[in-house]
């Protein structure tokens, strides 16, 4: 698998390491409660398909990625800084 | 179907053409008490087990492809009770009595061979660690022995022991430790079940779970609706998909873990071997060959095969703890998709949902709870009371934080087991 960093362009998947769903950029806020947190912590829609995922560019330039792709075929769609909403190739 | 050495002899005479199918392919009923999804080892053990401990006879196991086809028959065989806390040490120990008496019980070859599992470490942190977990397994009544290196070189002597690296200081012995034919053990509880009345379905995919005011009422399958009046979703890697179904969203993210065979060699490596230092371990199959594997592929994945990378990563640690294995030459590698959990245990729980059951999240290690998963999931359902045995695989200590059993202490965190 290929992952293409908007910074750095497409790199091995070696050069990253994956913290999982997306969700992991939409904190709840402190005091939301128990469910909340559950739910960000660790409920998951765990996709068998096309799939949302923060990954981190760690031998590269340290950047955090979206990553669209599919979990079945490893096709990867998109990818864009997590912080902004820099679009990137496929 | 049963099994005996004149039969063997007879049938071996006669072009073995007197053999049965070892259970009912069953065409499903429109109704049943209780409908398990999922025809793996836990499935069907708990199908077993309802009828064998609880007299519930009117089950159906429906399973998408078919039996025996998922990770029960890929895994790499280890069946082991060495887990350190309590929750996973009393349930592994109670699964390891069930193996221990599994053949007799299901009158099944299930080749269960308790060879002795080594955990090998190589610094002084690392074997403080494994005389603690050592301690609570001979506190829990198992078996564990401490190896200083002399003592591991008679045993294992084809150890690089004066790695420069990793050099091998000792190992924790766990004499009742080894591995079982993967398929025999479902063959064999499917067999058991069959015989005890159970329906096993095959290419009976569940597509949808009816829930009416609260309660489970059926499922509609690919092969038509089923009404029950219990349900038990036991489906593995699937388990996100299949609650779903059901209005849930579980603790569980689906991995690839791979495993490696090579050709057939004489017998060399007579225990379960594994590497402290890197992902990495080994068990020698009847057949002759090599049996290893290593950590998952790190990275969300539903595709029954693995990447290079973890294969390269797996093969590199080998050579550097046995380098005479290298000139073996690998035959086939494969993959299954593991239900990972945040804190890297099981859950045998209620859903919340009235007559609907979970069993899942047994991430890399669900071989060895075949017979207690089976055997504590079915008293479950049966009685809706957990088992003590199971007690703690909860599904709500995610939610309040009680309870977690990170084994690996880790972090209770997706990414890190
Ligand atoms: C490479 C590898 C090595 C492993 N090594 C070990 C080991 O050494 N020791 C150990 O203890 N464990 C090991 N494991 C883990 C162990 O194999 C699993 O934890 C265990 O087999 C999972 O339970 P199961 O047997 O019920 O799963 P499965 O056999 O996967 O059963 C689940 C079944 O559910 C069916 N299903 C899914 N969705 C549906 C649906 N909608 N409708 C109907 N049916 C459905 C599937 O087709 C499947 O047959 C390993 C796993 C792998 C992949
Ligand atoms: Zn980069």
């Amino acid at each position: 698998m290929r992952i293409t960093c908007p910074i750095c362009g497409a790199r091995d998947r070696r050069e990253f390491t994956v913290k999982g769903a997306a969700l992991a950029l939409e904190r709840p806020a402190r005091d939301a409660g128990d469910v909340a947190w559950d739910d960000y912590l660790h409920n998951r829609d765990n996709p068998a398909g096309r799939s949302a995922e923060l990954w981190y560019h760690e031998t590269g330039c340290a950047a955090w990625i979206v990553v669209v792709r599919d979990t079945v075929t490893h096709e990867v769609f998109e990818t864009r800084l997590a912080d902004g909403d820099t679009e990137a190739g496929s | 179907m049963r099994f005996s050495g004149l039969r063997v002899l007879k049938e071996g005479l006669t072009g073995n053409k007197g053999w049965s199918p070892h259970w009912r392919d069953a065409d499903p009923k429109p109704e049943y008490d209780v409908v398990v999804i999922g025809g793996g080892g836990h499935g069907l053990a708990t199908a077993y087990y309802l009828a064998r401990e609880h007299g519930i006879t009117d089950v159906a196991v429906l399973e998408k492809g078919y039996l025996g086809g998922g990770n029960i028959g890929r895994n790499t065989t280890i069946v082991r009770a060495n887990y350190f806390l309590p929750g996973n040490s009393e349930f592994y120990s109670h699964s390891l009595k069930l193996w221990e008496g599994l053949e007799e019980e299901l009158n099944y070859n299930v080749m269960h061979s308790q060879r002795g599992l080594i955990n090998l470490f190589h610094n002084d942190g690392q074997r403080d660690a494994i005389v603690r977990r050592g301690n609570a397994m001979v506190n829990q009544g198992d078996d564990a022995i401490l190896l200083d290196r002399a003592a591991l070189r008679r045993k294992v002597p084809y150890l690089d022991f004066d790695n420069a690296r990793f050099p091998v200081q000792g190992g924790l012995f766990h004499p009742r430790g080894g591995t079982a034919r993967h398929d025999a053990v479902a063959w064999g509880f499917a067999r058991g079940a069959s015989d005890r009345g159970v329906d096993l379905v095959q290419n009976c995919e569940v597509t949808g779970i009816d829930v009416d005011r609260g309660r489970v009422t059926g499922v509609q399958t690919t092969r038509g609706a089923i009404r029950a009046r219990k349900v038990a979703v036991v489906v593995a890697g699937r388990s996100s998909q299949v609650a779903t179904m059901a209005g849930m969203r579980l603790p569980i993210e689906s991995h690839v873990l791979q495993a490696f065979v090579t050709e057939g060699l004489k017998p060399c490596i007579d225990h379960v071997v594994t590497f402290g230092m890197g992902h990495f371990y080994i068990s020698q199959s009847d057949k002759g060959g090599l049996v290893f594997g290593g950590d998952l592929d790190f990275y969300p994945s539903y595709a029954s095969r693995g990447n290079l990378p973890t294969a390269e990563h797996v093969m590199e640690a080998g050579m550097t703890l046995m380098p005479m294995i290298g000139k073996a030459r690998l035959l086939r590698s494969w993959g299954g998709i593991m239900d990972m959990t945040p804190d890297g245990s099981p859950i045998i729980d209620r859903s919340g949902i009235e007559g609907l059951y979970l069993n899942c999240g047994w991430c890399y290690g669900g071989f060895k709870a075949v017979p207690g998963s089976g055997h504590c999931m079915a008293h479950l359902v049966a009685t809706d009371r957990p088992h003590d045995a199971a007690a703690r695989f909860r599904l709500d200590r995610f939610r309040t934080g009680r309870g977690l059993m990170d084994e690996e202490g880790t972090g209770s965190q997706h990414s890190l087991h």
